[in-house]
């Protein structure tokens, strides 16, 4: 089967950055891009004036299937995903039970080719449960087909531990994905330690704590020469400790999410708790400087960072309700709005951060671009027309989020996975 | 061939040349092994002790045999309890000194613990294992083993597979192997190689195909429990599905390669129960090497070195 794409604004490498072209789709593979293709046989998709970009590639997302379906599970995750643009995403590990052995990678592997329309590929963990306390047996779990570790939204606190995960992921080449926050540092807070915190009584996780491990895991990764990556990027201090860590050489690279680079502490004013997410929604300055790192290229990625929850747990006092964010819906028109509508960064940049450089972080050796050859995991969107986020419309299951009611453009026209359109 | 040595402490020591002394020494006493009578006098009114701070029953048996075959009295003493292992080991050796003994042979959980107790007393010391340092002994039985089967060591291609890192056999081997010419390989978890072992000429690899890739001998580690306590290795699971030395693994070796394990082996994890009862495994022909070579440590050092020697100049 065949089918024709025209008339769209596609953003490719090849072809010099954004150009007016069609691109031809055979079965699940580009087979042609060209200014002008004509072919009467095939089915034809007119996107006159969108835009036409690689599907974008998540490395921070929460599936929560098994264990939790009630917040989110594979089929609704798939659905937001696809309406977000992403075609393929990854499953953190930090589910019930925790994807520490082979089984469970299994599992999110089959029920994901049976019931999800994107891709999606699990990570596996470092520790077993995520607890921060045994290694896992990473090689059978490569074997079944992870592509990367990690621990979820925790860190492994003993510094011996991480680095023989270090040590030992050497064998498998594999980025090591580490959230990282010092969990002593980080306490009883609930929300960014400053201005706001004061201001609402509320405990505060310092930057430190984030920036401390940061600094940690650099050292312990250099050391051992394996692959990091660090996850959800929040602060000013952690994209300078990553800026010159990288400047040095070291085998490094990173993910901030849209959030972080958009909305401020200021929104959990009145107590807010759609403004309660991990890491805390910083200041303006570090707002600033994550701009800044995705611009340069010291933030690689940029992820959604989707962490669902059930909005019951979220209308709680600030201090129990449940950290969280529906994400996926919102990444790609937040990113385009603040980075590249404001001139930040080019559309071909936001095309790198969102596919290119994912995929080739997670060794995705066929997708992140549109080029002949590739998988056809192709997002067309609309970047003209303003509109104002309705978090209610969400496919997710977790119907809020913290810019509920923001004006923005980048909007999701379609999604094609495989050369099946699905949106 | 004379050697000026009071002691066996390592392989590190000894130069390619001892080592091929040593090997034909223990050639000879592998020849009085196969008589009907296997007593030989050379060791007559000497005393042995076996000092040991870790349980071993084989190292023990094989040390005992030895000197017993050159009529040495022997004297097992088992340091076990707290008091004894709290006790100086330098204090611990002067006393059995002042007894008279002429050879102790010393097993201890602490790298180094040999050169400490051979610095401090006049009699010969051989060093059973300490800590995670060398074992000479069990090496040399090693390079026996391969000299019988192989005829010789310039440009053989051995690889060692497991945990390198604990495995003072391992270190022995090295030592020794290198110094005679042959190229060494290791593969194992990445987290039980020890660091800058590619800087004394091993060739580190990731992948144990890569390691065994052309060998003419592969050698097996033991893994230790612990290095599961300790976060080392997620599982025996895991370790078994990337490093068992099975006919896989064996196919990238040269055809007539042999395999071999210190003892105890863990059959179905580090070595597949098919190849062990496979004729590529010569774990017998270590074994039957074992107290030859013993006897040959005891009788070069009775030669020249010996707390009783200084007595008769």
């Amino acid at each position: 089967m065949r089918l024709l794409i025209k008339n769209g604004i596609v953003v490719s490498e090849e072809l010099g950055g954004e150009k007016k072209a069609d691109i031809l789709i055979e079965n699940d593979k580009i087979i042609k891009i060209a200014e002008q293709i004509d072919d009467e046989n095939d089915q034809v998709l007119d996107v006159e004036g969108l835009y036409v970009l690689p599907g974008f590639i998540d490395m921070h997302c929460a599936v929560c299937d098994p264990g939790h379906e009630s917040v989110e599970d594979i089929e609704t995750v798939s659905m937001s995903a696809a309406a977000g643009g992403f075609t393929t995403i990854t499953a953190q590990p930090d589910t019930q039970p925790a994807v520490d052995n082979k089984t469970v990678v299994e599992y999110i592997i089959t029920k994901s080719k049976e019931y999800a329309d994107v891709n999606i590929l699990p990570y596996g963990s470092m520790t077993l449960g995520c607890k921060g306390e045994r290694i896992s047996e990473i090689g059978e779990m490569v074997h079944a087909g992870i592509v990367g570790i990690a621990d979820g939204d925790l860190t492994v606190g003993n510094a011996e531990i991480m680095r023989n995960i270090f040590v030992y992921s050497k064998m498998f080449d594999m980025p090591v994905i580490t959230h990282c926050e010092d969990m002593a540092l980080s306490g009883k807070g609930v929300i960014n330690e400053g201005r706001v915190s004061t201001q609402l009584g509320l405990l505060g996780i310092p930057r430190e704590a984030e920036d401390i491990i940061v600094a940690r895991n650099i050292v312990l990764a250099e050391n051992a020469g394996a692959r990091l990556h660090i996850a959800h990027v929040s602060t000013k201090g952690a994209v300078r400790l990553i800026r010159a860590a990288k400047k040095r050489g070291v085998n490094l690279t990173c993910d901030t999410c849209p959030h972080y680079f958009t909305v401020t502490e200021d929104v959990a004013m009145n107590y807010n708790t759609y403004a309660k997410v991990i890491p805390p929604l910083r200041t303006d300055s570090d707002i600033k400087a994550i701009a800044e790192g995705v611009a340069d290229g010291t933030i690689d990625v940029i992820s959604s960072g989707h962490a669902p929850t059930r909005k019951e747990f979220k209308q709680r006092e600030f201090d129990t309700a449940a950290y969280g964010i529906s994400a996926l819906e919102t990444a790609f028109a937040l990113s385009y709005t603040e980075l590249v509508k404001n001139g930040v960064i080019t559309m071909s940049e936001l095309v790198n951060r969102l596919s290119e450089k994912p995929a080739k972080v997670l060794g995705l050796n066929t997708k992140g671009k549109l080029a002949v050859g590739y998988d056809a995991d192709i997002t067309i969107a609309d970047c003209g027309e303003e509109y104002v986020i309705d978090a209610e419309k969400f496919y997710s299951k977790a119907k809020f989020t913290p810019v509920h009611g923001r004006k923005v453009c980048g909007r999701i026209k379609h999604t094609m996975v495989g050369g099946k359109i699905i949106i | 061939m004379f050697l000026n040595r009071k002691d066996f402490l390592g392989i590190r020591d000894l130069s390619a040349e001892e080592l091929h002394y040593i090997l034909k020494t223990a050639e000879t006493m592998k020849f009085v092994l196969n008589q009907k009578n296997k007593k030989v006098p050379h060791l007559m009114g000497k005393s042995v002790i076996i000092l040991f701070y870790d349980a071993s029953a084989r190292a023990k048996l094989s040390y005992e045999l030895a000197a017993q075959h050159l009529s040495a009295n022997v004297v097992d003493m088992m340091a076990s309890s707290s008091s004894e292992k709290k006790e100086r080991l330098q204090d611990m050796g002067q006393l059995i000194d002042q007894m008279g003994a002429d050879f102790i042979i010393l097993r201890h959980p602490m790298s180094g613990a040999a050169r400490l107790l051979a610095d401090s007393v006049k009699a010969s010391v051989i060093n059973a294992g300490d800590g995670y340092n060398e074992n000479p002994g069990q090496s040399l039985l090693d390079l026996l083993t391969i000299k019988e089967s192989k005829g010789g060591f310039e440009g053989l291609k051995v690889t060692i597979i497991g945990d390198i890192f604990h495995s003072r056999i391992a270190k022995s081997n090295i030592w020794g192997l290198t110094k005679l010419g042959a190229e060494v390989s290791v593969s194992g978890p990445t987290t039980l190689i020890p660091k800058n072992l590619e800087d004394f000429g091993v060739r580190v690899c990731l992948d144990p195909r890569d390691a065994v890739s052309g060998a003419d001998v592969v050698l097996s580690t033991r893994i230790f429990d612990e290095v599961e306590r300790d976060n080392l290795l997620p599982s025996m699971d895991e370790y078994r599905s990337m490093f068992i030395i099975d006919e896989n693994l064996m196919k990238y070796a040269k055809k007539d390669a042999i395999v071999m394990h210190p003892g105890q082996i863990n059959r179905g994890v580090e070595v597949a129960t098919s190849v062990v009862n496979g004729s590529q495994c010569i774990v017998n022909d270590q074994i039957a090497n074992s107290v030859a070579v013993r006897m040959a440590m005891l009788y070069i050092l009775s030669q020249i070195g010996g707390g009783l020697s200084e007595a008769f100049d």
